[in-house]
């Protein structure tokens, strides 16, 4: 693995991780804060611009893009698990920021993904095409 | 049960999403410069390729299901649930994709599935 590429792969794995959570959190918020969403555009439309929503958009879309120049140069079955602690960061934020009560079953599974995205996250970015 | 039916369409379209985003970034070819120039003649090349803009409105579907379901859902829930795309992405991407798959990534697939089903429960 190059010198580049072993910066290079940490370094987006963190950008899509943190975006993704702190953008869905926002989003979270921002919704709680909106009217109900109903059928009708305008209803999406009147919650995309309250500013928590908004914020939330502009995170995720970096994530989006993120993760598209992450896929680039790593396999989607190796980006995808290990963007996977995402979902552990978020059961956490939305316990300490958004005050969700999370079961036990809930907590186990987050520190299964943890298990998982660390067991993947052994690997090397790029495996190659199967032969 | 609004919340599953969301959640179907969060995870049928972010497969989808994520399988042409996959092959049209290989087909790319690896990014390697990151100055604000390159970036943009980066964007300017991709956003003309057809499985990207497909992509693209996929996401923009998952999105808008993703909207009232955090309405109607706990975070918590919502985005580990729609992890469930998870398993189905690595089978594909094998399948598909024909990446190599080893039994690491697999079995720790395989942990982050178990996972989100227990945080679904």
């Amino acid at each position: 693995m190059s010198l580049q590429l072993r910066w290079k792969t940490p370094a987006f794995a963190a950008i899509v991780v943190l975006s993704n959570v702190v953008g869905n959190l926002f989003l979270k918020w921002g919704m709680g804060h909106a009217d109900e969403i109903t059928p009708s555009p305008l209803s999406f439309i009147r919650a995309i611009f309250n500013p928590w929503v908004s914020l939330g958009i502009c995170l995720l879309i970096l994530w989006m893009l993120s993760k598209m120049f992450f896929l680039s140069w790593a396999d989607l079955s190796f980006v995808l698990p290990v963007t996977a602690f995402g979902y552990v960061l978020t059961t956490v934020f939305s316990h300490l920021f958004l005050g969700e009560h999370i079961t036990t079953a809930r907590w186990a599974g987050t520190f299964l993904i943890a298990t998982g995205s660390v067991l993947v996250g052994l690997g090397t970015p790029q495996s190659g095409k199967s032969t | 049960m609004k919340a599953w039916l969301l959640l179907a369409v969060i995870i049928g379209s972010t497969v989808t999403a994520d399988l042409l985003q996959s092959h049209e970034m290989k087909r790319h070819g690896e990014i390697h410069d990151f100055r604000p120039s390159g970036v943009g003649r980066v964007l300017a090349s991709l956003a003309r390729k057809r499985n990207l803009i497909l992509s693209i409105v996929c996401m923009a579907v998952s999105f808008f299901a993703f909207m009232p379901l955090v309405q109607v859902a706990d975070l918590s829930f919502a985005v580990p649930a729609s992890a469930g795309s998870l398993v189905i992405e690595t089978i594909l991407a094998r399948v598909i994709l024909k990446e190599r798959v080893d039994s690491r990534r697999w079995i720790g697939a395989a942990l982050v599935a178990g996972g989100v089903w227990l945080l679904a429960l």
